[in-house]
């Protein structure tokens, strides 16, 4: 049965007010970008936001007031190493107030894996004598029961949802991405529904023709997206490169509330949807950012 | 003949240099994704980069990076796997030199990368990253930063990647398996660690800076080496190669 929906009404089915959304969970690529900003058009509201690095994908909705909570390792602008929207939410509580639990990314990623594997907590020797421990009542520390070394146990961390970005999925949602892929495999076997934007939309022969490249499989995918560029101004490998000029700009127009406002009103809240979103950028700049560099992986051969 | 060169183009040759040939090299944002590049296409040929969103590549990145996740370090990766992965191997002691940076330091090598100031009033930075957990794990890391008063202080705020914490054998004590910090670069100095007490030492200063103008920019009595060398500045090869990364001076600066 396909699991094809479009990016609104999969939004609207799939991510209610006050639900709990792993997004951003390959770093710097990959970001649902599009999901974001159609949670922004359609005012969502309470979110909770996991995610290890995110870039401007959090800033951008809490500066639309879209989150009450953000766990993560990282907040901010990756290019320009500031987090406007993320400080005047959580020093002053513009536009809302804000709750942080803080985490690193190998313990967010331990969280997430722990959900993933339905375990309660999984072991780390990272952080320890790390402040983060004090901030963050899910970190514990604990003696190894083998050996008495002192662990800190990563408590599991189950969202609601986890929104991917990918190259390709079939209508099933059986999916293959390819590049870095930072926590999304355990982001989306830790969630109870996962919603996969895709770059294409295949036949289920071409996932079959490469199993080993795939993200997750199609019965743990609750609805698929298809919606090319949905990831810009992230990258997307083999697709597009990354458009960091929209990166500066986010910069420059996030210093203030106002400033910040107004540069969702253009580009997000201003848009119909996401074909807006691409023609505002026009043709000429989408075709910039195009890989050009073709580099075909070898075939392998799976036959028997 | 020396080209000019910008302070951040010392700082990422100095940086390089940490990197020996061979290493295994858990490579952070900014600086460090230049450093890597150098130290791979000059002294350190078969060094590896791991990178926290799970790219290990044994050769530089094709063009210029403003992240780790930008297309010219994916193609032509050794490996493209997940987090977990990198940073599995860097636990289990694979990862022998990782770089991080942060708000704040102390003479500990500890940093701040979570919020600078009193209770109220506070200033919220982004977080940690990857870095308390590259601090608490490589072998020995580098710490890349600004040289300035207010970031070069007695006791950081708070500890989120931890260095030598409070000296001597802290971290065998708390349980931490990597070494710990073995070096910090900053615009004005390169530093080291007593071996014993685990103190912050001035090793190197960087061309035309005083031992005082150092001593000004940092919040405790510093120790320094005797005698104190000059940080060698990047050569006219290793300059051409960092424009090659860097050819706008995204990272390294204007140029004249």
């Amino acid at each position: 049965m396909s699991k094809v929906l479009p990016l609104a009404e999969a939004l609207r089915r799939h991510v209610p007010d006050g639900a709990s959304v792993a997004l951003g969970t390959a770093l710097e690529c990959l970001i649902p970008f599009a999901a974001a900003h159609e949670l922004i058009r359609q005012g969502r509201r309470d979110l909770t936001l996991v995610g290890p690095i995110s870039d401007v994908c959090f800033e951008q909705l809490i500066a639309a007031g879209c989150v009450r909570r953000v766990v993560a390792a990282w907040v901010g602008n990756v290019q320009h190493g500031a987090a406007y929207a993320f400080r005047r939410a959580l020093e002053q509580g513009v536009p809302r107030s804000l709750e942080i639990e803080d985490h690193s990314n190998f313990s967010i990623a331990l969280a997430l894996e722990a959900a993933a594997q339905g375990v309660p907590y999984l072991p780390t020797r990272s952080l320890l004598g790390s402040d983060l421990l004090a901030r963050n009542p899910r970190l514990r520390v604990a003696p190894c029961p083998f050996t008495g070394i002192p662990l800190v146990l990563v408590s599991a961390l189950a969202p609601d949802v986890a929104i991917l970005h990918v190259q390709r999925a079939d209508a099933d949602g059986n999916c293959h991405a390819w590049g870095p892929t930072g926590v999304s495999a355990a982001a989306g076997k830790a969630s109870r529904a996962i919603v996969v934007l895709t770059e294409e939309l295949v036949a289920p022969e071409v996932i079959r023709s490469d199993p080993n490249r795939t993200l997750l499989p199609g019965f743990l995918v609750t609805a698929v997206v298809h919606i090319p560029g949905g990831a810009h101004p992230s990258p997307v490998q083999g697709h597009y490169n990354r458009d960091h000029a929209l990166y500066a700009d986010w910069h420059a127009h996030s210093a203030t509330a106002e400033d910040a406002v107004k540069w969702l009103d253009e580009w997000v809240r201003g848009l119909p949807d996401h074909s807006g979103y691409l023609a505002k950028l026009g043709r000429a700049r989408l075709d910039r950012l195009r890989s050009r560099a073709v580099q075909l992986a070898a075939p392998v051969d799976y036959g028997y | 003949m020396t080209l000019g060169h910008t302070p951040a183009e010392l700082m990422v040759a100095a940086a390089a240099r940490e990197i020996q040939d061979g290493e295994v090299v858990f490579v952070g944002m900014r600086l460090p994704l230049l450093a890597f590049c150098l130290a791979r296409s000059t002294h350190a040929p078969t060094a590896v980069g791991l990178f926290e969103n799970g790219v290990v590549r044994d050769s530089a990145a094709l063009a210029f990076l403003v992240t780790m996740s930008d297309g010219p370090n994916v193609t032509g990766a050794v490996w493209c796997t997940d987090m977990r992965e990198v940073m599995g191997l860097m636990q289990s002691g694979r990862v022998t030199l990782g770089f991080i940076g942060g708000a704040q330091v102390d003479r500990f090598g500890n940093l701040n990368t979570i919020s600078v100031g009193p209770r109220s009033g506070a200033v919220r930075l982004p977080g940690s990253g990857g870095a308390a957990d590259i601090a608490s794990l490589a072998r020995r890391h580098v710490v890349i930063m600004a040289h300035e008063r207010r970031r070069f202080v007695e006791r950081v705020d708070h500890v989120t990647s931890p260095g030598h914490g409070e000296g001597g054998d802290w971290r065998a004590r708390t349980g931490l398996p990597g070494g710990g910090p073995s070096a910090v670069i900053t615009t004005l100095g390169l530093f080291r660690f007593d071996a014993a007490t685990r103190e912050m030492v001035l090793a190197s200063v960087h061309p035309g800076v005083t031992v005082d103008e150092v001593q000004a920019q940092t919040g405790w009595s510093l120790r320094h080496a005797d005698p104190l060398i000059e940080t060698r500045p990047p050569s006219t090869d290793e300059l051409t190669m960092i424009r090659r990364f860097d050819p706008e001076g995204f990272w390294t600066g204007a140029r004249h």
